[in-house]
């Protein structure tokens, strides 16, 4: 070995080496599941105070609690769970946290290493089921390797492209003794994302956008995942161009939503505005998204005369599925930084006259409201879902609010209709769509900031799937309220079966659901419902007035849609609109839109 | 779009020689549904620490980018080396068993000859054969084989190294 690498303090155990790597990498609070291969860290947990123990009700669930923890703080989100179905139970979290970038660290039980490969009780080969399944993971052989490898897993989930990183950990590694040494400056032997853009790339990015009549900046989760400073910067860089600014539903909350210069949300069920000025831009400006399926539509449809600059921390994002012209490898924080430097620097003067007339193109587009509804106010009026988060958006206004959803009909609402002004206070399931993140994902939030106000927008199907985590509210006094849409079906599907499939509502009615208001009292919480329009503004406020955890069960309208809505296989051109604009050009879906998800 | 042809391309990858960092390589082929048409693995340093992985692979432009680049982020890759952008050389080992008697053997015999295959096992009714060569000429060999009595073929998949003075490090 290296002889400059300082002296190692041998500790009594792998378990305890493990909670002092643990602090020095600023863990605070683990969440997790106690079980046989893990008792020596639970051991060695019960006798210490720095780091906090949160007991989930499912490994799932602990998963998704360090994501919504990781969102809101930009931390490392960290996973302690056991061997066999404990580490089995955690993979859908796991690839949750790897498709939206999200750093953790799961450190999983496992038998002792003599047994590894015997069908052991509670065995499976956890490092080959979640090889796929995280950015990397380890198995600990050596106790000589432990703590190195725990230092090293915490640099690889949060540096790069954020994601989640598995140790697992055998039995007799906790138990023996093993070297403790502090966390190492050294660069990594192999691993070494590249965040500093190329100047090149640069130069010529700012060049195509200075000479751009039809600019669009279209921002996602990498500038979230860039800390607040990129959100900042981004709202500069797009205030001192004068360009329009579309977000992704990972981007919600990096470019302020009250900003005139905002679009809203692009994508399938994104704003008219914000679809259409996507299409017909001139220069595309794609600072940390990945043209995902759900926001180009039809690929060789997708913004058909435009020049394309794509900035990305991952290199593998780029050219992946829609080729451009100019590509930026780096960190979100870094290429704004050296955009705005260049914007300033480059002479060529802007043509405002061009720029005008493309911003009276797009109040045109905007005056279309594409998100317009009619509620009904008379008493005994059924109500609809968009209003239902409208009001809740409005009365929480002025307090520190974060919100996170389930996966459906209800998180485009509120994707929709609630507005983040600054990063880190929207947590959604985007890349996997997990039914089922937002009650533990809000967990993690509630966790990390006890005084804030902490919401699951949710549907009735989604929040069935960790609704045992309201155990878990109620031993950690964690007052998350869980404002259900509930509209007896699952929603999307029902959607999709209506508009793809003759309205052959197969298998998506939520058929003997549980008294809401009854199950949340069982589970020590408060519960509430709301069944007509009159009663929606006085469960919000009671439920925001309480300091426990709350399900507010809305009831709404079973058979309200999502729109606007670009159809699988359809171009951003293409959108249909919703029943307030009757009227206006529906096509319909295409038979190779049929086939897509 | 650039590049809907489909093309050929050779990749070397140098990563640290642990356990798993071949299921990584094999996980991203298949996971992604990309082609592998051969594949070679062995380490490379005198410590053992480097393995060199030599990937034969085809797809579009956009995808081969995308396959080095899906393999550059793998946190135990040091290097992606695509040698089908240069000159290089490419090399397989073929081990192979032709069983026969009287003028099929004698003429296995003279067509080894001709291929400079080496005799490396042979008995009354059978040679075993040690041939060296680029993909396609142990290809044809094999061809020729086939009518005199060809039994049984162990092929090492491609090693390849860049021409000249360039080189993975």
């Amino acid at each position: 070995m290296d002889g400059t690498i300082q002296a190692a303090e041998l500790m009594n155990s792998g378990a305890e080496a493990i909670l002092r790597a643990l602090k020095a990498q600023g863990v605070d609070t683990i969440f997790g599941y106690p079980g046989g291969a893990v008792l020596p860290l639970y051991d060695a947990i019960f006798q210490q105070n720095e780091i906090r123990h949160i007991l989930v009700r499912h490994e799932q669930a602990a998963v998704h609690a360090a994501e919504g923890y990781a969102r809101s703080t930009g931390k490392v989100g960290c996973v302690l769970v056991t061997s066999g179905p404990g580490a089995t139970n955690a993979v859908t979290g796991l690839v949750d946290a790897l498709m939206d970038s999200i750093p953790l660290v799961c450190l999983t039980g496992q038998v002792p290493t003599h047994l590894i490969g015997n069908d052991a009780f509670q065995e499976a080969d956890t490092t080959g089921i979640t090889r796929q399944a995280t950015k990397h993971n380890y198995l600990v052989k050596r106790s000589e390797d432990l703590v190195r490898v725990i230092h090293e897993a915490f640099q690889v989930a949060r540096t790069g492209r954020p994601g989640p990183v598995l140790v697992d950990l055998p039995k007799d590694i906790l138990i023996n003794p093993a070297p403790y040494r502090e966390p190492s400056s050294a660069p990594h032997r192999s691993y070494r994302p590249r965040t500093e853009p190329d100047p090149r790339r640069i130069e010529e990015a700012v060049a195509l956008l200075k000479r751009s009549a039809r600019p669009v900046v279209y921002a996602g989760g990498g500038v979230i995942n860039a800390g607040p400073e990129a959100s900042r910067l981004l709202t500069e860089f797009v205030r001192m161009t004068g360009f329009p600014c579309t977000n992704t539903l990972m981007g919600l909350g990096s470019f302020p939503a009250s900003d005139g210069q905002y679009l809203g949300m692009l994508g399938m069920h994104g704003t008219y505005e914000a679809n259409l000025a996507m299409h017909g831009c001139d220069v595309m400006l794609n600072l940390g998204a990945r043209f995902d399926d759900r926001v180009t539509g039809r690929l060789n449809a997708f913004s058909p005369g435009s020049k394309k600059i794509h900035a990305d921390i991952d290199p593998a994002n780029i050219n992946k599925s829609v080729a451009v012209d100019v590509a930026i490898v780096g960190d979100a924080l870094a290429v704004l930084k050296a955009l705005i430097a260049a914007w300033k620097h480059e002479p060529h003067v802007q043509d405002r006259a061009a720029l005008a007339q493309w911003w009276q193109q797009i109040d045109v587009w905007r005056a279309k409201d594409s998100l317009r509804y009619t509620q009904n106010r008379d008493r005994g009026s059924i109500i609809k879902p968009q209003y239902a988060v409208e009001q809740l958006f409005k009365a929480t206004r002025g307090r520190e609010t974060f919100v996170t959803t389930e996966v459906g009909q209800h998180q485009m609402w509120a994707a929709q209709y609630f507005k983040f002004e600054k990063p880190n206070h929207w947590m959604t399931s985007g890349g996997l769509g997990t039914m089922g993140y937002g009650l533990p994902a809000a967990m993690g939030v509630q966790v990390a900031h006890p005084d804030a106000l902490v919401i699951d927008i949710a549907g009735e199907a989604s929040t069935l799937m960790n609704i045992q985590e309201m155990g878990t509210l109620a031993q950690f006094r964690l007052p998350v309220k869980i404002f259900i849409l509930n509209n007896k079906y699952m929603g999307m599907v029902r959607q999709w079966q209506e508009l793809l499939h003759g309205s052959r509502y197969s298998n998506s009615y939520s058929e003997a659901l549980p008294d809401f208001v009854k199950l949340a009292e069982s589970f020590h919480a408060v519960g509430l419902r709301a069944e007509k329009v009159e009663d929606l503004d006085r469960v919000i406020a009671e439920m925001l007035a309480v300091d426990r955890p709350v399900i507010a069960d809305i009831c709404v309208d079973e058979k309200e849609n999502v729109f606007p809505m670009i159809p699988s296989g359809a171009p951003h051109n293409e959108m249909l609109l919703g029943p307030e604009h009757k009227g206006d050009n529906r096509p319909g879906v295409t038979d190779a839109g049929m086939a897509l998800v | 779009m650039p590049g809907q042809n489909l093309r050929a391309a050779t990749i070397s990858v140098l990563v640290e020689n642990e356990s798993g960092v071949l299921a990584r390589v094999i996980g991203l082929f298949s996971g992604r549904g990309y082609n592998i048409d051969s594949l070679t693995v062995a380490p490379v340093e005198r410590d053992g620490s480097k393995s060199r992985i030599t990937i034969v692979t085809q797809g579009t432009e956009m995808v081969i980018e995308q396959i080095k680049a899906q393999l550059d982020r793998l946190v135990p890759v040091y290097k992606v080396l695509d040698l089908s952008e240069g000159p290089h050389l490419s090399r397989e080992l073929a081990l192979i068993k032709v069983l026969g008697t009287g003028e099929k053997r004698a003429e296995a015999l003279r067509l080894a000859d001709a291929f400079r295959a080496r005799v490396i096992d042979a008995t009354t009714e059978s040679f075993t054969f040690e041939l060296t060569g680029a993909t396609d000429k142990l290809d044809a060999f094999l061809d020729l084989m086939r009518p005199v009595g060809l039994a049984e073929v162990s092929r090492t998949g491609v090693a390849a190294i860049a021409r000249g003075m360039k080189t993975i490090g």
